[in-house]
């Protein structure tokens, strides 16, 4: 992969299975990121093949919500996008954004748009979940909380990549340092 | 494939449309300034103003329409909304429309509205022609949109992208602002223009969403 006429990685070869996690790691620059969104397709390698058996989520840096979106509009919006069967109410309740469910979203804590961008996980079953550093802006409870949606997407048989910096509050099935 | 995100995605850029206050008047404003003050710079002979109004009032158009055009991705770009819709599960070439349309309906179709009021302060006749008019401009206003939605694509991770988005589409332009003032001239040619305006306004909302998305998976890229 060529980043500013640069390489950024080469020779990078990885697969995950059922139930498994791959946790990304690397110092900043290395191409956690850009190796995550080759990898949902919205980024073309230079060279390589990419082969997705499932659909997936995408978690990335930026949430995705609109200043003026509140967390169950932006849920109710990727509902009707994707068709989901899932309660919006119930998802948000589980994300601890009850609360701020109609707070729009320039009015949000960093930690509040992180949880929101991940209920969008909740809506839809899809076996593999890419995760950009997953942990951003999250305190304590939110750590724990995203632990145990994946720990019970995992358990279910899903997927999951994330690039982590600093420890996983998961067991990963393997590391990829870049 | 589902019409769902499609959907999903023309209701979101309607509902931002309007969500910061009264935006998408900004054009309807640019439009009002500009048949106010042309006016004041050419003279207030009646026939001179008659024999313009139409012409005038299809620039002003144009350019009115590249006002608002510069955040109809770029907002996608920088929260990251782009992403998600790049893997919504529908075309991105039909989200783009989408999204395209609803920015018309909120900042496009209401500057063809406004039009025939524009037309009478250029000393057109109070008549039934105002609102064919009317109707012209809204065809020719949508190609404006698809054709600007194409420079807005292209611009969507540039940072103040007014200029290029002003570059790539004002010569796309060319053929709506022709048909439309010729169809309006009562000249010789003039009976054919408003389906020859019809056909390149089609051509433009068949061609340019292929084109926008092909611009917004380089801006995601």
């Amino acid at each position: 992969m060529i980043r500013g006429e640069r390489v950024l990685f080469r020779e990078v070869s990885l697969s995950v299975r059922a139930g498994e996690a791959l946790v990304l790691r690397g110092a900043n620059g290395t191409g956690k990121t850009t190796l995550l969104r080759i990898l949902a397709g919205l980024t073309r390698a230079e060279a390589g093949r990419v082969t997705r058996d499932a659909p997936h989520h995408w978690i990335g840096h930026r949430e995705g919500l609109k200043p003026q979106e509140t967390p169950r509009e932006h849920l109710q919006l990727w509902h009707q996008a994707w068709g989901s069967s899932a309660d919006t109410d119930s998802v948000l309740a589980r994300m601890g954004l009850a609360r701020p469910a109609d707070v729009a979203g320039r009015y949000l804590s960093a930690g509040q748009r992180r949880r929101t961008a991940l209920a969008r996980l909740l809506l839809e079953n899809r076996p593999v979940w890419l995760l950009d550093e997953p942990y951003t802006a999250l305190d304590a409870e939110g750590r724990a909380l995203l632990d145990s949606l994946i720990a019970a997407h995992r358990a279910q048989g899903g997927a999951v990549i994330a690039a982590i910096h600093g420890e996983a509050g998961f067991a990963a099935s393997g590391d990829l340092t870049l | 494939m589902s019409a769902a995100p499609i959907l999903a995605a023309f209701r979101q850029s309607l509902g931002e449309a309007w969500a910061g206050g009264a935006g998408a008047l900004l054009p309807l404003g640019f439009l009002g300034g500009a048949a106010v003050l042309v006016p004041l710079g050419i003279g207030s002979d009646g026939e001179t103003l008659k024999a313009v109004g139409p012409g005038i009032i299809w620039v002003a158009l144009a350019l009115a329409s590249l006002v608002t055009l510069e955040r109809i991705f770029q907002s996608d770009a920088e929260d990251g909304t782009l992403d998600l819709w790049l893997q919504a599960g529908a075309p991105v070439s039909a989200i783009a429309a989408a999204k395209t349309l609803a920015h018309w309906l909120s900042a496009g179709l209401p500057l063809a509205l406004f039009s025939p009021l524009l037309a009478l302060m250029f000393q057109a006749e109070a008549s039934l022609a105002l609102l064919v008019n009317a109707g012209l401009y809204a065809l020719g206003s949508l190609a404006f949109f698809f054709w600007g939605a194409v420079g807005a694509a292209l611009s969507a991770s540039v940072r103040r992208g007014g200029l290029l988005i002003s570059l790539i589409a004002l010569p796309l332009y060319v053929p709506t602002a022709i048909f439309g003032a010729l169809a309006m001239s009562g000249g010789p040619g003039s009976g054919g223009a408003p389906l020859f305006l019809a056909a390149s306004t089609l051509f433009a909302c068949a061609v340019a969403p292929y084109a926008m998305a092909a611009a917004l998976r380089l801006a995601a890229d």
